[in-house]
């Protein structure tokens, strides 16, 4: 019971489960059931580390997928099942679904698949068909290919070298599937969300993207994700595709 | 009725100041203030090279107020200028500056001299509780300190100069009377309080990633309050009263004690990023109900001899 309300507490939980996704990424699912949506994130604190963003993949149980890629995310990677993981959250703006979708269409580069599995999931509880688009660099780089699999009515995938899929990156599958659907999101490399959203404009589809910067408080206080005069963390993370376009760093 | 001010010269629709290192990263982000609501903005404090701040987590909540570790990251004065060089808002911009001896305050002021065009003000920061070199941790804030700080950045800049002022120290007054005769235009009484920290019981850690932090929000009002409220009976130039303005009835409170200005900045966290309209909205209400006209009736009224 806390005396006085906190807006956004601390958690700590054991960890679950880890799963080793490929030669950097693990997928940690914890030990709660998170109140929580797609597009949303967790600030997780490594104590003496420090603290990072990382996207949400899941909510019940709660799941990030990390990359091993510095200090604090090469602790949690190290993580094992049993170990406590403390986090705050969840925060930013959620994707949304025109009320009138019946299908969807989710793009994920790299990592990126992570949210778009989790809106996929919930789309499918709603009744609307996602079909995914996974861009990577190479075969080993794709991750969360099964889960949209169960999830997604099909699972489109390209690889920068070719090694599974289409050569190429996902243009070319979204610009084939583009017409049949009511919108389009994507998580990726900005250059990717750049095209997509471009696309999307000029197809006049529904489309949202999830736009990563560095965060420090995570909710709208110390400015650190600014991006053209919208906080990241408030305002964001996910942005209509006009919204981001507007935006002159956005996809640079 | 009107809650109209008037900052250096310059109309402001409002007595309301963004605080520095809240939001102002950037122009755009300083615009999106203003949008919000506020009469001015005060940009996050500039050092004279990038910082990166402190490890996270930068901040964390407690039962009763926030605590931040933010460390001043930013992207040095040069950089930082040339962000904000091109303001072309009505609404008043003051640039921070924070150094670790009145030598640097010198070389910050030479620089902003140079870009002053579009600022309305220079603020220099003395007073931050958790960052090594900087502010309280190494002593800034004595009258001694404060008196060859603001000398060095008069000397320097012909800008209007705030100084801000740490309400963890004691003797605000005496400092406020060494800026004061050392040539500052105004005070901005009041920062986070401390160093303060929060326990993670279930961690047995600090939660910051610094391990200490300043305190801000509502809790630390009536510290606020009294500081600005001394100072104001000491004083002639002019005082931007900061710490724990929430709601409008608070921005009142505050005036009262003697600020004609206020800066707000954990309130966006509790109330959103138009908290500063939302205040100026409260304050215009609370004035219409209580028959007062013009923010002139309400600065140092605390004071007044019944």
């Amino acid at each position: 019971m806390n005396r006085y309300e906190i807006l956004n507490q601390v958690y700590t939980n054991k960890v679950k489960t880890v799963i080793q996704e490929n030669y950097r990424i693990k997928t940690i699912e914890i030990d709660h059931r998170m109140d929580c949506l797609p597009g949303q994130f967790l600030m997780v604190w490594i104590p003496g580390s420090g603290e990072r963003p990382m996207s949400i993949g899941n909510a019940d149980p709660l799941t990030i997928s990390v990359a091993n890629v510095g200090k604090v995310s090469g602790e949690i990677v190290n993580l094992v099942e049993g170990d406590r993981i403390s986090y705050r959250g969840p925060f930013g703006n959620p994707f949304t679904i025109p009320k009138n979708a019946k299908k969807i269409l989710c793009i994920g580069g790299g990592y990126g698949v992570v949210p778009m599995y989790f809106l996929a999931r919930k789309a499918k509880e709603a009744g609307v068909n996602a079909i995914a688009v996974i861009g990577a660099k190479s075969e080993n780089d794709i991750v969360w290919e099964k889960q949209l699999f169960v999830v997604c009515e099909r699972v489109h995938i390209t690889t920068d070298d070719g090694s599974k899929g289409k050569k190429g990156t996902v243009m070319i599958e979204v610009n084939e599937l583009v017409e049949d659907v009511d919108a389009v999101y994507a998580c990726g490399p900005e250059k990717m969300m750049a095209a997509v959203a471009k696309l999307c404009r000029e197809k006049k589809k529904f489309c949202e993207v999830s736009i990563e910067r560095i965060m420090k408080c995570g909710v709208g206080i110390c400015g650190s994700c600014a991006i053209n005069g919208k906080l990241c963390c408030m305002d964001g993370p996910v942005f209509t595709g006009e919204e981001a376009l507007a935006m002159e760093e956005f996809g640079k | 009725m009107s809650i109209q001010s008037e900052f250096f010269g310059k109309k402001m629709k409002n007595p309301i100041l963004l605080a520095s290192g809240i939001i102002g990263m950037t122009r755009g982000s300083l615009g999106m203030a203003c949008e919000n609501g506020c009469g001015g903005v005060i940009s996050k404090s500039l050092t004279l090279e990038p910082r990166k701040g402190h490890e996270g987590p930068n901040i964390v909540e407690t039962e009763c107020g926030i605590l931040n570790a933010m460390g001043y990251p930013n992207p040095g004065i040069e950089e930082g200028l040339r962000e904000f060089a091109g303001w072309k808002r009505e609404e008043a911009l003051v640039i921070s500056i924070v150094g670790k001896n009145a030598g640097e305050f010198a070389e910050l002021a030479k620089k902003v001299e140079l870009q002053k065009n579009r600022v309305s003000a220079l603020e220099a920061v003395i007073s931050c509780p958790h960052t090594p070199g900087y502010g309280t941790m190494v002593g800034q804030g004595t009258p001694e300190s404060v008196s060859e700080i603001t000398t060095a950045i008069k000397e320097n800049c012909s800008l209007p100069l705030i100084i801000k002022l740490s309400p963890s120290v004691p003797g605000e007054v005496k400092a406020a009377l060494a800026a004061e005769e050392a040539g500052a235009d105004a005070i901005n009484m009041g920062n986070s309080l401390g160093p303060g920290m929060k326990i993670d019981i279930h961690r047995k850690k600090p939660v910051l990633g610094f391990g200490i932090g300043g305190l801000s929000g509502l809790p630390i009002k009536p510290i606020a309050v009294r500081c600005v409220y001394d100072i104001y009976g000491a004083v002639k130039i002019p005082i931007i009263g900061t710490g724990g303005i929430n709601a409008g009835v608070d921005a009142i409170e505050m005036m009262m004690a003697g600020a004609k200005w206020v800066s707000v900045g954990t309130a966006v966290y509790y109330r959103g990023q138009d908290v500063f309209a939302k205040i100026a909205k409260e304050m215009e209400v609370w004035m219409k109900l209580n028959g007062y006209s013009r923010l002139e009736e309400i600065t140092g009224a605390a004071h007044e001899q019944i």
